[in-house]
């Protein structure tokens, strides 16, 4: 099943981020809006024969990066070779050419065909897009042929009929026949079964599976489906806010889960048991907004392992009030806000924060007791009173780095030896000044 | 324990330019009070249509017969005025896209106000205020958001909002269409979590309407699996999934790839269309168990266990079924092309 060893797709440092227009004042004065970084410093090889598994939630980066690969959205930096050549800053022309190479089928199948188009000319299309078929009795012939491909079979009941005939199966099939007709190397396949019933997803896994073997095709899976993904893949890519934090074997993921988020993705999936139910202790809250990730590791606010230079800041503190006043009596809410005031300011990330009103610290000192085990407070370095005012500190973030950990790679401090003695040292040295 | 709500027969169809589409077709359902029932089926089988059926939430042109019993009174014949009346302060509903469901022009505040208004109008200001914090609050929402407006929080947080909009009138019962069906792995299963402890919080009903296996298994009581139109199969979660009386659970469950899969399975064939369904069973032409008389005659429904219903040939009544008709019968070649 799994790859050659030859490399087909080696990914560098890639970086693409989408920009946020700012206010027409912004524009006004000069000023360019934040940038979402959809991918964000991600670097992988994909070895020819291999089913390489993008997995991530929305908002992961995930569809990003494949479009990127195949040069649907433009990279903002970094390199993609593909067949040892670099291709992110192609002409028009040779991207066509390269186009032949890699095809890509999309999740929706009933969206990724035009209703006014027969299946022949839908799937003869891109030969004639790329004049490789002289005459339309050729176009038809070679349809035919990777309709039988495909199980779409005999393909004269197939080709003169309009995507609404067919059912969600069958245009995937057909969805996947245009994508081999150019007998592309790489197919990347964004979530080829998650719009498809259950009964019939296997049946499009195995397709996909016969025609890699009948094909010599390498394929990116990207999925948020953890459950298919074990079944398809060689090797899996965790990525969360535009970064992968664990990449290695399927075997190894689905055994020894190592990063926090990866753990957590697997112990969320509802299994159809009913003697086994879902932990509690999942992490809270959801996916970060990716123009303004996080200090730190992007994981972190959610991680229930976290500790001292992970990246705890003011957004934290915000964060852990919120939810402590979402379980409050609205007596007791209104009284601490009133002593804390306007959140607003702890908005804007920083290792430090000044808040008004004495009060602060005691409520403070409350939240710590009812929970002290909250990974919060590790990050903590002081809470001080002075005059009126509370100031806090939270220790520096140290960057978690990409590290192999037994057969994976995984970029979580909890592995990183030199982030461990650095929170450590912290831990000694973070009493109160 | 009582049924909060009972459908007894109920078919629902409506016309299109094929022909009549019986998107429910003679199914029986009970919903005891707190518990949850889960109604699992893939695209197509009516499910939803069955949710919206017994809230009398169905498109124009759509005709409704049999019986959807609350407190006593049928739904299907009420008059559409008092039907409104009940939904909400009764029977709630959520919907698969909170997006769509919230108005963007509004505040989270103004619309638990103008739903409380609506419905229970003797309520005052801080009456209302102190409702919603405390709804909101047990779904994890913090009253520092109350006065945001639905596209200042993210997709986990709408989809509490939305649940927490329908419950801050108490109802007894609530629909719940693929409620987490947009929403991410972790988030969806702290959504479960919500639904599955209504009871020990709100002390409501729930319909859960799903396409995933995993998560009737996850947060219900009992399951119905729909097929065609019709109920298949309906027990205790536990049972069914532990052993499976009708063919199509049993495959249903066989081909979900979940982490504990070893080797892919799928049905063959694909659901049929609801204008011309099968004769007989309507899984017959995909039923590994096939006997003759499957497609001759349509299945009785019977109890193989006291807590369990089956709508399938092998289990009887024997004394409807004609001489040499249990005899397997050969599955109608499906092509490949049809198989999905």
């Amino acid at each position: 099943m799994s790859g050659n060893g030859e490399v087909l797709v080696k990914v560098d440092g890639l970086k693409t981020y989408y920009s946020i227009r700012g206010s027409f004042l912004d524009r006004l004065v000069g000023r360019t809006g934040a940038a979402v970084r959809a991918v964000d410093d991600v670097s992988l090889e994909l070895r020819k024969g291999e089913v390489l598994g993008l997995v991530g939630e929305s908002g992961s980066g995930k569809t990003t990066l494949g479009r990127t690969l195949l040069g649907l959205v433009p990279a903002t930096d970094g390199s993609v070779e593909f067949e040892g050549r670099e291709i992110t800053r192609l002409s028009e022309h040779d991207r066509r050419l390269m186009r032949r190479r890699m095809q890509i089928v999309f999740q929706d199948p009933h969206a990724s065909l035009n209703p006014a188009m027969t299946i022949a000319q839908a799937v003869g299309h891109p030969l004639e897009i790329h004049g490789l078929a002289k005459g339309r009795e050729e176009v038809r012939l070679r349809v035919a042929d990777v309709l039988e491909r495909v199980g779409l079979a005999p393909a004269e009941q197939y080709l003169d009929k309009y995507p609404s005939d067919l059912s969600g199966g069958q245009k995937q099939r057909a969805v996947i026949a245009r994508a081999i007709i150019l007998n592309p190397v790489l197919l990347v396949a964004d979530e080829p079964v998650s719009m498809l019933d259950m009964s019939v997803r296997a049946k499009i896994l195995e397709l996909m599976l016969a025609l890699k073997h009948d094909f010599d095709l390498t394929y990116l899976y990207i999925t948020h489906d953890l459950a298919t993904a074990k079944f398809f893949c060689d090797r899996i890519a965790i990525m969360y806010l535009g970064r992968i934090v664990e990449i290695g074997p399927s075997e190894a993921i689905y055994e020894d889960p190592k990063h926090p988020y990866t753990q957590a993705l697997l112990r969320a999936i509802p299994e159809p048991d009913p003697r086994r139910t879902i932990p509690r202790d999942l992490p809270r809250g959801e996916v970060p907004d990716a123009a303004r990730p996080p200090l730190g590791c992007s994981f972190h606010p959610r991680c229930p392992k976290a500790f001292e230079v992970c990246g705890w800041e003011s957004r934290d503190l915000k964060e852990l009030l919120e939810r402590r006043w979402a379980g409050m009596e609205e007596a007791g809410f209104e009284d601490e806000q009133a002593s804390v005031g306007s959140l607003e300011p702890l908005d804007d990330p920083a290792t430090h924060a000044r808040m008004p009103g004495g009060a602060v610290k005691a409520i403070l000192d409350e939240a710590r007791a009812e929970d002290p085990a909250e990974p919060f407070w590790t990050g903590v370095r002081r809470i001080e009173s002075a005059d009126g005012h509370v100031e806090i500190d939270w220790h520096e973030p140290v960057a978690p780095r990409l590290l192999p950990s037994g057969q994976v790679e995984v970029e979580c401090h909890l592995y990183d030896e030199e982030a461990l003695a650095e929170a450590e040292k912290r831990r000694r040295s973070g009493i109160p000044r | 324990m009582s049924a909060v709500l009972e459908v007894r027969n109920l078919r629902l169809w409506y016309g299109t330019a094929r022909g009549s589409v019986r998107a429910v077709d003679g199914v029986s359902l009970e919903i005891a009070a707190g518990s949850v029932l889960g109604l699992v089926g893939e695209s197509g089988c009516g499910k939803s249509t069955l949710g919206r059926g017994i809230l009398g939430l169905l498109p124009e042109g759509a005709r409704a017969d049999g019986e959807v019993l609350y407190k006593g009174r049928n739904l299907v014949t009420m008059a559409p005025r008092e039907l409104r009346r009940l939904r909400g302060p009764d029977l709630g509903l959520i919907f698969q896209e909170p997006m769509t469901r919230l108005n963007p022009l509004l505040r989270i505040e103004d619309h638990f106000r103008e739903t409380l208004e609506q419905h229970e109008s003797k309520l005052t200001d801080d009456a209302i205020r102190r409702r919603s914090l405390d709804t909101l609050g047990r779904m994890g929402i913090p009253p520092t958001r109350f006065r945001q407006y639905p596209h200042e929080f993210s997709g986990g947080m709408r989809q509490r909002i939305m649940i927490a909009l329908a419950l801050v009138l108490r109802p007894s019962l609530l629909v719940a269409d693929e409620p987490t069906t947009s929403l991410d792995v972790i988030v969806e299963a702290q959504i479960l979590r919500i639904l599955a402890d209504l009871k020990a919080n709100f002390d409501t009903a729930l319909l859960l309407i799903t396409h995933n296996l995993g998560i009737v298994a996850e947060a219900c009581d009992r399951v119905a699996v729909m097929y065609a139109g019709q109920i298949a199969e309906e027990g205790p979660a536990r049972d069914v999934f532990a052993e499976p009386k009708h063919p199509y659970t049993r495959e249903l469950l066989r081909s979900t790839i979940s982490l504990e899969t070893t080797e892919l399975h799928s049905i063959p064939g694909a659901p049929p269309n609801l204008i011309t369904p099968p004769t007989g069973c309507r899984f017959h032409p995909r039923c590994p168990d096939v006997m003759r008389v499957c497609p001759a005659r349509d299945p009785i429904e019977t109890r193989p266990e006291p807590d369990r219903r089956v709508l399938c040939w092998l289990y009887g009544p024997d004394g409807d079924i004609p001489p040499g008709g249990t005899e397997p019968a050969e599955r109608e070649r499906i092509a490949l092309a049809e198989e999905a």
